[in-house]
């Protein structure tokens, strides 16, 4: 039982190979254009489709810490969605070993109507943890947020930052083996940001693989080893961050 | 080009058996509901018991008194009644878990997490709110002297199963339908208006015999609701009558009810089916 719950050793965390995802650009929405669609053949139209990942590959090694840079709209996200299974790929394969818990966006699944506390509950265990690792944590995670004083309040009545605050505490006390981090570093005030860094850091101190999107390149730095630059949907370049920013920012310059 | 291959290892699970394993955050998810539904009320759940005791009574001076039904059969009130608890456990489960992808729409485009969890929930958010109609019920049942027998009791859990799983099917096939086009949500009001009227919960299944003949009834029966509602007839309101008087329909238990039992088992399938066919596409259609 607990042979299935964890990665298999000694292979890639993550291993993209020409994986492809198209998106159709408008939506069908009422009835009569979905009977038009079907009575077209089902064929999409060129116009309306759009490539957002054209033949993307690449292999993270488990432990390994990567950025991911690119441009608005190059396909990062998309990327990340396809490993934490949120979509589906349309082309291409990918092997994910390891428990990944995703972070697309702080707060995602926190309730207003709820109280602080069974926000933790609800959202540790969306995020796949179960009743004994919460409770297990939960003093960690309230004590990391430092809104001890608020978990019985109603989650709609903290400012902005203590809510931000307390949804990243409970994502960063899961468990995965594959972390995934997209653009949600610069949460909270100053000192909150250096300590959420540092909890990152740690993670990847304790062997667990970090993907990580940020705009900001001295962020990235900080954390990442490696960075894979991603442009149209495509790898344009894979090495050391410092390397792969350099690069990046001499092409962007012109 | 080759069809995409994805690989997870170890699988993080899907459909409805991943929403068994994962009873805990079901359990969250209903909690969850259950504590917004009542927030801020002072009369909190008591609500569930109030506004089908006032359904119960506009019909039931409406229907049973100024047009006379209360006369031609026997404790019609209890008659009513527990038909009408079943379509309110119908309506709710299916109207909710047919609007439940959407409505978690901002969830299922950011985390993974087995997406059946939001149908299923929803139809036990509804069970938890036919537990006061049932004590209502069974309260109104003792007061006119109800005797039930074993295959009376045995009745009760039958109906609640076979419409929590007609529910649970009918949720998945229009909670994914919905995703695609927005039409799905209309249809969901209709089939519950004409399921209230198909099911002899407002008259008596002897009507409609007399009317439709031997051949026409059957297919009367072949509803799945109708079934129930009559499995709900036998359990709280034949006790309640004079012995001999009435009786439910012929084959009720030895072959209406497995019938039932099997089509909303094939609904499941097909519901469970057409929503893992669709499910890969929800993050980006929504
Ligand atoms: N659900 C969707 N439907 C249609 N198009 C989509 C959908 N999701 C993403 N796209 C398109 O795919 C492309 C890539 O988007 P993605 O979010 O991966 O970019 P990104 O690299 O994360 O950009 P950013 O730096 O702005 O976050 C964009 O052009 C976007 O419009
Ligand atoms: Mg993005």
């Amino acid at each position: 039982m607990s042979a299935d719950r964890t990665a298999a050793p000694n292979e890639p965390a993550v291993v993209a190979h020409h994986l492809a995802k198209e998106f159709s650009l408008r939506h069908a929405r009422s009835l009569k254009e979905t009977a038009m669609w079907l009575a077209k053949g089902r064929r999409q139209d060129i116009s309306n489709r759009f490539r957002a990942l054209e033949d993307l590959s690449v292999t993270i090694r488990p432990g390994e810490s990567v950025a991911l840079v690119g441009l608005n709209g190059s396909g990062k996200s998309t990327f990340l969605k396809l490993v934490s299974g949120v979509m589906s790929p349309d082309g291409g394969s990918l092997r994910v070993n390891g428990r990944v818990a995703g972070l697309i966006e702080v707060g995602a699944g926190f309730h207003p109507d709820l109280t602080g506390r069974d926000n933790v509950y609800l959202n540790g265990a969306i995020l796949g943890m179960t009743k004994e690792e919460i409770d297990r944590k939960f003093d960690q995670i309230v004590a990391f947020s430092e809104i001890e004083q608020f978990i019985d309040t109603e989650v709609k009545f903290y400012s902005s930052g203590m809510y931000l605050r307390l949804a990243f505490a409970v994502a960063v006390f899961t468990d995965p083996d594959i972390f995934i981090i997209d653009e949600i570093l610069s949460v909270g005030d100053e000192p909150f940001q250096r300590k959420s860094l540092g909890r990152v850091k740690q993670l990847s101190e304790e062997g667990k693989t970090l993907l990580v999107v940020s705009h900001d390149f001295d962020v990235v730095r900080k954390v990442c080893a490696r960075g894979v630059w991603i442009e149209h949907g495509r790898v344009r370049g894979d090495g050391p961050i410092d390397e792969v920013i350099a690069q990046f920012r001499a092409e962007e310059r012109d | 080009m080759a069809g995409p291959t994805v690989v997870r290892h170890p699988s993080p699970g899907t459909g409805l058996p991943a929403v068994f394993r994962q009873r805990y955050l079901l359990k969250l998810l209903v909690d969850k509901e259950l504590q917004i539904r009542y927030r801020g009320t002072v009369l909190g759940l008591l609500w569930s018991y109030v506004k089908p005791g006032i359904q119960f009574v506009v019909f039931y001076v409406a229907l049973g008194i100024f047009l006379g039904l209360e006369r031609g059969m026997e404790n019609y009130a209890v008659y009513l009644f527990s038909g009408i608890i079943l379509i309110n456990f119908f309506s709710e489960s299916f109207g909710n878990a047919a609007r439940s992808i959407v409505a978690n729409a901002s969830l299922i485009k950011k985390i993974y997490l087995p997406r059946q969890m939001f149908p299923v929930a929803s139809v036990w958010v509804a069970g938890v709110h036919l537990l006061p109609q049932l004590v209502v019920m069974l309260v109104a049942a003792l007061v006119v002297g109800w005797s039930p027998t074993w295959i009376s009791l045995l009745a009760i859990p039958t109906a609640l199963l076979v419409v929590g799983l007609l529910g649970t099917g009918l949720g998945l096939l229009f909670g994914a339908a919905n995703v695609f086009f927005r039409d799905a949500e209309n249809f969901v009001d209709l089939i519950v208006m004409v399921s209230t009227w198909s099911a002899p919960v407002l008259y008596a299944w002897t009507m409609v015999r007399d009317v439709l003949g031997p051949v026409w009834f059957a297919g009367f029966m072949l509803n799945p609701l109708t079934v129930a509602v009559e499995l709900s007839h036998a359990a709280f309101w034949l006790p309640t009558t004079t012995p001999g008087a009435h009786e439910v329909p012929p084959h009720l238990f030895s072959l209406w009810t497995p019938v039932a039992l099997l089509v909303v088992t094939l609904i499941m399938l097909l519901g469970d089916l057409t929503f893992r066919r669709l499910e890969g596409r929800f993050a980006q259609e929504l």
